[in-house]
């Protein structure tokens, strides 16, 4: 039986790739991963943020103050060189890929064109197998249009992609106006893989403290259908590789995914909620699944029911949603 | 063999041979010393090695008393062991001194030479403190540049392993010690040249071993000790030579000769000036210049002071001399005259009969003063001192640079009288301190010293305010050594920084003819020019001056670099100076600019990359109109309204001109008129707040944050805002307390606001409408300016809330007191001084301060203006500053003086009971002063008692009279921060609490040295980064207040008031109110922690969240009630400490440093408080009850 896959040319040994969060941030905790049988391992992720502002913001709080008293010059010792949080994190990188065998995708998070952009040349050089480039972007300026956002998205890629030749995967969200369009347009501009989706972590309102307040909701199984609806569409009409993230937390969720055409599954929540030791377990359920119904490779079901794999794709689409809304109304009892 | 050439200061030099030539460094932190024990520290942080391949161990001890005992016991067990220090660090260490001279000790003590107190404080340059040692028997050698440090540590540290006499290497505090230079740079070989092996090995033979023991430290008695002191004679009588020998070593490696005493001037010299120090090296600039001019002058560089060689004095001058003018840089009241004087003239009777005197007649031989306190010593006034030895009989015991019209020392002189410039660049920048303009021209010196073959000098001046200070850069390069230890007065390039400054200051004074003039404006190049006023318009025609303009604050803006404007400045300054062609500059302001924030990253680099390209295309050279066509608004520095002295003297000061003022405008005693911030108003606040009366809850919690007293409430009735001002508000005041009608204002003083935000970040009440809206906003000071000033003086005429109306104990009733303590200079944000002024409201009136030396006591005391205010009937806080180490005990004292004068005046009042009436003096003897209202009421019983006394008119009345102010209670409040408090203090804190006495101790806790610099205390917390703690302080914090607690008898608090504002008010009260010692610790944010300041009372509230700080009050009356006295006032921690740590640099940059560390202190750190939180809540709740 064989689970291995071939993600943007990297081939791995199943499709259990933990992606980035904190599980992913330290060497030790990478190699437990490794030891439960995860295949590859996003990085925990860079974001642009930290490289535009953090290191200016150290040199900030070191310099305020300095050189306006003649008794206090300055506040902090000059003994050491410190490390940039962005350089940390090559050097962590670098670490990283002596203590473990496995591919190591890169995350590079940021939604401006700009200087950050450079890290993605630095963490090639760092030794990283790939990049998985997050362009995590809210609008909020209502002269840009939907053209101007999905631009963004393209000089982002473009630029990257003609400055490695590490493969680059790109980690969307699922609201676009054409989802198929901007997959091809990300083709064209290079990617090699969609990471589908993002998830917005909305904030919420403290009604005690009158301000808004952030928290993280972990994943559920059923968030799986976002991706796998999205993917089985994609599937076969661009030449992309495509990463399910979000939701996966049995084979089962696993095993979905993979028909409808992911090259890869992603874990995050369902890791953080039952422990790296998951890996094995989906590992061993996803053999007998495949034992019991007599596949004898992943590649053998990848994308078997995608949407290209439907006689009549567009009307399956509608027929879909209207039938779900009639099943509803028929078993609604109020 | 050519040497590394480098641009570093003084102390740099000296620490860094120090650092080469020393095994164990025990420090302590004082101005202007300070830095030299910071860079050993941070030599050896680096790893380097001195000359023997090992790395210098550096200990900052707790006081300079201290250092000099580790450093007296480093010594005597054989290490090589220095120190670094001044001042009164200095004096600290003379006990010390005498030991280590008198056991033939060699060491070298780098000294920054430094006024000391006396009628002030003065962190400037002087020999008040070195000579103060002269007698201890030390060896003292003076260098006068920078160069000179370098070449001077060494041959100091050659001359004490030769001659076992130890050695204090000095030089000029300021002048030399923070004046940037461009020097050559002893290698490894040139020190070990200086040293033998076999010395070092001989000093470490002599330390104690128990492998062959001897004893030191005998007692002697009247039989032998004399003849002790006479043994050590051969050492001193050999030390010159020795030195002499040490310094012609010197120059053969170095190629630098030095003698004992060099002189410097014609060979047929009649007039000569001896000196030493920084202001020889002027002398010798002023004595070229004179020479030229065909006057017969010379001068003597004295560098070895002690032992003092008559010999080799004698032989250094000419036969001609016939007058000799002997420059000390010290005073010393009631003497014969000053140290060098003196010595001089001993020097001159004890030769006479010597085969080496070479002179027919004694020439006339007069000492004078000049540069106390860094006071300029120019080539007009060195002038004027060889102008005086002209006269037949030249004035004695003269000062130089002052007016004198007290005692008439001073001598005229020309000041307009100039050496010539040559070729020398000499330009002044004048900008902020916060915009980075000190640290670009810094890095300019490196770019000319380092990259050109010209000389380079930097000098810079500060203010002496901490918020919003200016700073004024004069930088010196040219092809020749540049000897100039004096400010620019004749500037060739000026730049002005900051639009603003035009206002401040005359900015073009100093533009000679034909000068450049670079200035940061708003205006473009065609509008600048209508902007300036004629006094600006009428210099750039008449001088001639090469105009040009740039927009740096949108530049900075535009590409990202905010405020930063000091490397767009630099740019422009480097394309119009010409001092390297503009490409070259461009290209190594790059390389600067990739060496310091390279490893930073790249985004940092290429936004300041970009910020330089855009600089030079937005520079424009001004067409320059040949009419005027601005107008000069008449600016009063003070309002009409201010007092006669602050009129006179004050005015003067903050307009610039304190030179200028005569000795009969000083008080004589050292004694200043309080309440003088109020004149200065300085507008530093961009934007300022702005109060929202309808969404108000009247909370007075921004009043109470404010560090500089510029938020206010009062309450009023409505017809006293009959006449208000259009744009005052006010509103219905809330509270059953009020008549109805009653109306709230709360005031805003916007010229004293220094827009720090901490009251709009504190402000609980928001527009229910659109929350981003509070009841106080920031908006732009500008155009709010005019009206404000209007409306704050109508607010300050309102009369203030009767004290007995408002509760107290409250936050909002303790804010409508008046604060009698406003304006202070303290930085943006400080954390400390909110609690000063909440003291002053609670108890200014009849307050009397005794302040450590520290933050404090600067924004404190340091002139021109001070903050400790007055009441309208003239009362409030009375202040003093003794030292730094003794405060406790200083205020002490006036605990005794009171305690002391109030039982005489009760003695003097028995006597005089017949006249004054039994029951007057049984009812004020015997009055409770528990409350205001009682001690309003004995004020009046004693005013009614003094104006019976005062008609007696006899002699034990008139007794009575002085002390009777003391039958009514006031208040001593000892101040301070941790340095003085866990540090240099302790000794004495820890007697006064434990004297019983009725004190109050406020500890303003930064948690590190924030005065000197952000060096580590015993208060530092564990995994903190400070100076002499680079790698995370190591160890936890002291627990001040649990050992004080042991006393039993010690009211303690522990207070955080952005955490629990009403716990601190309660705290103050009950301090106050006990009758014995007590001790607030309160906690301050300081910008020595990293943080944004806006935020510090945020991060109070994290750090009694996490436990980090904990608030509790222990209240011995409690115990005498049979109560529990420790009521722990902060609820269970409720997060980890890291949420705390981790908005503060201090601990996030150990992080990146060291990141695992960091985690276990982080870590460490948080279990401690929560150790500490649970073991304070379980005494806290052990039951006092009887049963």
């Amino acid at each position: 039986m064989r689970l291995s896959t071939n993600y943007m040319g990297l081939e791995l040994k199943n499709p259990l790739v933990p992606s980035a969060s904190p599980l992913t941030e330290k060497l030790d905790k990478i190699k437990i991963l490794e030891e439960n049988g995860a295949s590859a391992v996003v990085l925990f992720s860079l974001f642009e943020e930290q490289i535009e502002q953090e290191d200016s913001s150290i040199e900030h709080f070191m310099d305020y103050g300095t050189d306006s008293y003649a008794e206090s010059l300055s506040f902090f010792p000059k003994a050491h060189e410190y490390v940039s949080g962005p350089q940390d994190y090559l050097e962590n990188l670098r670490k990283i890929k002596e203590g473990v065998d496995i591919p190591i995708i890169a995350s590079l998070n940021g939604a401006t064109p700009g200087g950050w952009m450079q890290y993605a040349k630095k963490i090639q050089e760092a030794g990283a197998d790939g990049l998985e480039l997050n362009i995590h972007y809210l609008p909020v300026d209502f002269n840009e249009t939907s053209a101007d956002v999905e631009k963004r998205y393209t000089d982002i890629v473009s630029w990257v992609k003609s400055n490695v030749d590490i493969p680059v995967a790109v980690k969307i969200g699922s609201r676009f106006s054409s989802l198929p369009a901007m997959a091809k347009a990300l083709e064209g501009v290079g990617a090699d893989a969609l990471v589908m989706f993002n998830r917005f972590y909305h904030p919420d309102i403290d009604l005690e403290k009158l301000e808004t307040k952030r928290q993280i909701h972990l994943s559920h199984s059923r968030d799986i259908r976002l991706p796998m609806r999205w993917i089985s569409i994609l599937r076969g009409n661009v030449k992309l590789n495509f990463a399910a993230s979000g939701g996966v937390h049995s084979a089962k969720d696993v095993l979905k995914l993979i028909m409808s055409g992911a090259d890869v599954t992603m874990l995050t929540s369902a890791l953080m909620a039952y422990g790296p030791e998951l890996i094995k377990t989906i590992e061993a359920d996803l053999i007998t699944w495949m034992d019991e119904n007599e596949y004898q490779s992943i590649s053998q079901m990848k994308g078997s029911m995608s949407l290209i794999h439907s006689p009549k794709p567009q009307t399956l689409v509608r027929d879909n949603y209207m039938r779900t809304l009639l099943d509803f109304q028929a078993n609604n009892k109020f | 063999m050519t040497r590394k050439m480098v641009t570093i200061d003084g102390n740099d030099a000296a620490a860094y041979i120090a650092h080469k030539t020393n095994e164990i460094c025990a420090i302590y932190p004082i101005t202007p010393s300070s830095n030299m024990g910071e860079l050993a520290d941070a030599f050896s942080a680096q790893g380097r090695k001195n000359i023997w391949g090992t790395i210098p161990t550096v200990e900052e001890m707790q006081s300079e008393g201290g250092a000099a005992g580790a450093v007296h016991g480093a010594l005597q067990t054989g290490a090589l062991t220095t120190t670094f220090t001044a001042s009164q660090g200095l004096l600290l260490m003379i006990p010390n001194m005498y030991k280590i001279a008198g056991e033939l000790t060699s060491t070298v003590f780098h000294v920054s030479a430094r006024s000391l107190a006396a009628q002030a404080l003065s962190i400037f340059g002087d020999h008040s403190d070195v000579m103060a040692t002269r007698a201890t028997g030390w060896g003292m050698l003076a260098a006068n540049s920078v160069q000179e440090v370098m070449d001077c540590a060494l041959i100091a540290q050659s001359a004490t392993l030769q001659t076992r006499v130890p050695f204090i290497h000095f030089f000029d505090g300021f002048r030399t010690s923070h004046e940037v230079m461009k020097i050559e740079q002893l290698d490894d070989d040139d020190i070990r040249g200086m040293i033998d092996d076999e010395w070092v090995i001989a000093h470490r033979n002599r330390g104690m071993n128990p492998n062959h023991p001897v004893l030191r430290g005998t007692a002697q008695n009247p039989d032998v000790y004399f003849q002790g002191r006479e043994t050590v004679n051969p050492y001193y009588e050999a030390a010159p030579e020795l030195v002499q020998r040490t310094m012609d070593r010197f120059a053969k490696i170095a190629g630098r000769k030095y003698n004992l005493f060099d002189y410097v001037g014609a060979e047929d010299a009649e007039r000569v000036i001896i000196i030493m120090g920084s202001g020889a090296e002027t002398v010798e600039e002023t004595v070229t210049q004179m020479i030229a001019d065909g006057e017969k002058v010379g001068m003597v560089k004295i560098r070895l002071f002690r032992p003092f060689s008559i010999k080799h004095f004698i032989s250094a001058l000419p036969a001609s001399v016939k007058k000799i003018a002997v420059m000390d840089r010290t005073k010393e009241p009631g003497g014969a005259g000053e140290p060098m004087y003196q010595d001089v003239l001993t020097a001159f009777a004890e030769a006479k009969t010597e085969d080496y005197y070479q002179f027919d007649d004694m020439p006339t031989i007069v000492g004078g003063r000049y540069g106390l306190s860094s006071k300029e010593f120019t080539p007009g006034m060195i002038k004027g001192v060889y102008d005086n030895l002209n006269n037949e009989k030249p004035k004695n015991h003269f000062t130089i640079g002052i007016n004198d019209d007290v005692s008439f020392t001073s001598l005229d002189y020309d000041a307009n009288y100039r050496t010539s410039k040559g070729k020398v660049f000499r330009g002044l920048f004048y900008g902020l301190g916060s915009d980075g303009t000190v640290g670009a021209n810094k890095n300019s010196i490196k770019i000319i010293g380092e990259g050109t073959e010209n000389f380079a000098q930097g000098y810079f001046v500060y203010d002496s305010k901490k918020s919003g200070s200016t700073t004024t850069s004069h930088l010196r390069f040219g092809k020749d050594e540049i000897k100039s230890t004096y400010l620019i007065d004749q500037a060739n390039f000026i730049a002005c920084h900051q639009y603003e400054l035009l206002e401040q200051f005359d900015i073009l004074d100093k533009a000679e003819e034909g000068a450049t003039f670079l200035l940061n404006s708003h205006l473009n190049k065609d509008e600048v020019w209508g902007g300036l006023s004629r006094k600006y318009q009428k210099q750039i025609i008449d001088k001639k001056l090469k105009f040009y303009v740039i927009d740096a604050v949108t530049v900075a803006r535009e590409t990202g670099m905010g405020m930063r404007i000091n490397t767009i400045m630099q740019t422009c300054f480097f394309a119009i100076s010409g001092i390297l062609p503009k490409d070259e500059s461009i290209a190594k302001i790059k390389e600067a600019i990739f060496k310091t924030y390279g490893k930073k990253g790249d985004a940092v680099v290429e936004k300041n990359y970009t910020a330089v390209d855009q600089s030079v295309s937005n520079l424009f050279e001004v067409n320059v109109p040949d009419t005027m066509t601005g107008s000069d608004a008449l600016r009063l520095i003070v309002p009409e309204a201010a007092p006669e002295f602050v009129q006179k003297v004050t005015a003067e000061i903050i307009a610039g001109r304190g030179d200028d003022l005569p000795v009969s405008a000083m008080p004589n005693d050292g004694t200043w008129p309080t309440a003088t911030t109020q004149w200065e108003k300085r507008n530093i606040a961009l934007e300022v707040p702005v109060w929202e009366p309808d969404i108000c809850i009247q909370c007075n919690k921004c009043a109470m944050v404010c560090p500089h007293a510029a938020i206010r409430p009062k309450i009023a009735g409505e017809d006293a805002f009959k006449d208000s001002p259009e744009t005052v508000k006010h509103v219905n005041a809330k509270g059953k307390e009020w008549e109805t009608g009653s109306q709230y204002i709360l005031q805003v003083a916007v010229e004293d606001c220094t827009g720090c935000n901490l009251c709009v970040e504190i402000c609980p009440a928001r527009d229910k409408s659109n929350l981003s809206r509070k009841a106080i906003n920031m908006a732009d000071q500008r155009p709010l300016r005019e009206a404000e000033r209007a409306n704050w003086d109508f607010f300050m005429e309102l009369p203030e809330v009767d004290r007995a109306a408002p509760k107290h104990t409250t936050v909002k009733g303790s804010q409508l007191l008046q604060p009698l303590f406003e304006f202070s200079g303290a930085c943006v944000g400080c954390g400390e001084t909110p609690y000063v002024k909440l003291t002053s409201q609670l108890f200014g009136d009849r307050m009397i301060i005794a302040n450590a030396t520290g933050c404090s006591s600067i924004y404190g005391g340091n002139l021109p203006t001070t903050p400790w205010a007055t009441n309208k009937e003239g009362r409030g806080p009375t202040w003093n500053n003794s030292l730094f180490e003794d405060n406790a005990e200083f205020g002490l004292g006036y605990r005794l003086t009171i305690d002391k004068h109030l039982e005489h005046a009760k003695e003097l009042m028995i006597l005089l009971k017949d006249d004054i009436g039994n029951e007057l003096v049984t009812s004020i003897a015997n009055a409770s002063q528990a409350n205001e209202p009682e001690i309003f009421e004995q004020r009046m019983r004693v005013k009614q008692m003094t104006d019976i006394v005062e008609k007696l008119d006899s002699p034990l009345g008139r007794q009575l009279l002085s002390v009777a102010d003391n039958l009514v209670k006031k208040s001593v409040w000892i101040m301070g921060g941790d340095g003085w408090a866990y540090d240099i203090g302790y000794g004495g804190l820890d007697h006064v609490l434990a004297s019983g006495k009725n004190v109050n101790i406020l500890v303003l806790d930064t948690e590190v040295y924030s005065n000197t610099g952000g060096q580590k205390s015993k208060s530092t917390p564990l995994g903190a980064v400070a100076k002499f703690a680079a790698a995370g302080k190591p160890s936890g914090k002291k627990d001040l207040g649990m050992m004080a607690m042991s006393y039993k008898n010690v009211y303690v608090a522990s207070v955080a008031m952005g955490s629990n504002d009403a716990q601190t008010v309660r705290a103050f009260m009950e301090a106050e109110a006990y009758e014995g010692p007590s001790l607030i610790i309160a906690y301050s944010q300081c910008i020595a922690h990293g943080i944004d300041m806006a935020k510090g009372m945020d991060q109070q509230k994290l750090a009694v969240e996490s436990a980090y700080w904990t608030l509790y009050r222990y209240n011995p009356m409690l115990a005498i009630e049979g109560k529990n006295p420790l009521t722990l006032d902060s609820k269970p921690p409720k997060r980890h400490v890291k949420e705390y740590a981790m908005n503060e640099t201090r601990f996030t940059i150990l992080s990146r440093i060291d990141p695992k560390l960091s985690e276990k202190y982080i870590e460490a750190s948080d279990v401690a408080a929560k150790e500490k939180y649970d073991y304070y809540a379980k005494l806290a709740a052990i039951s006092y009850d009887e049963a």
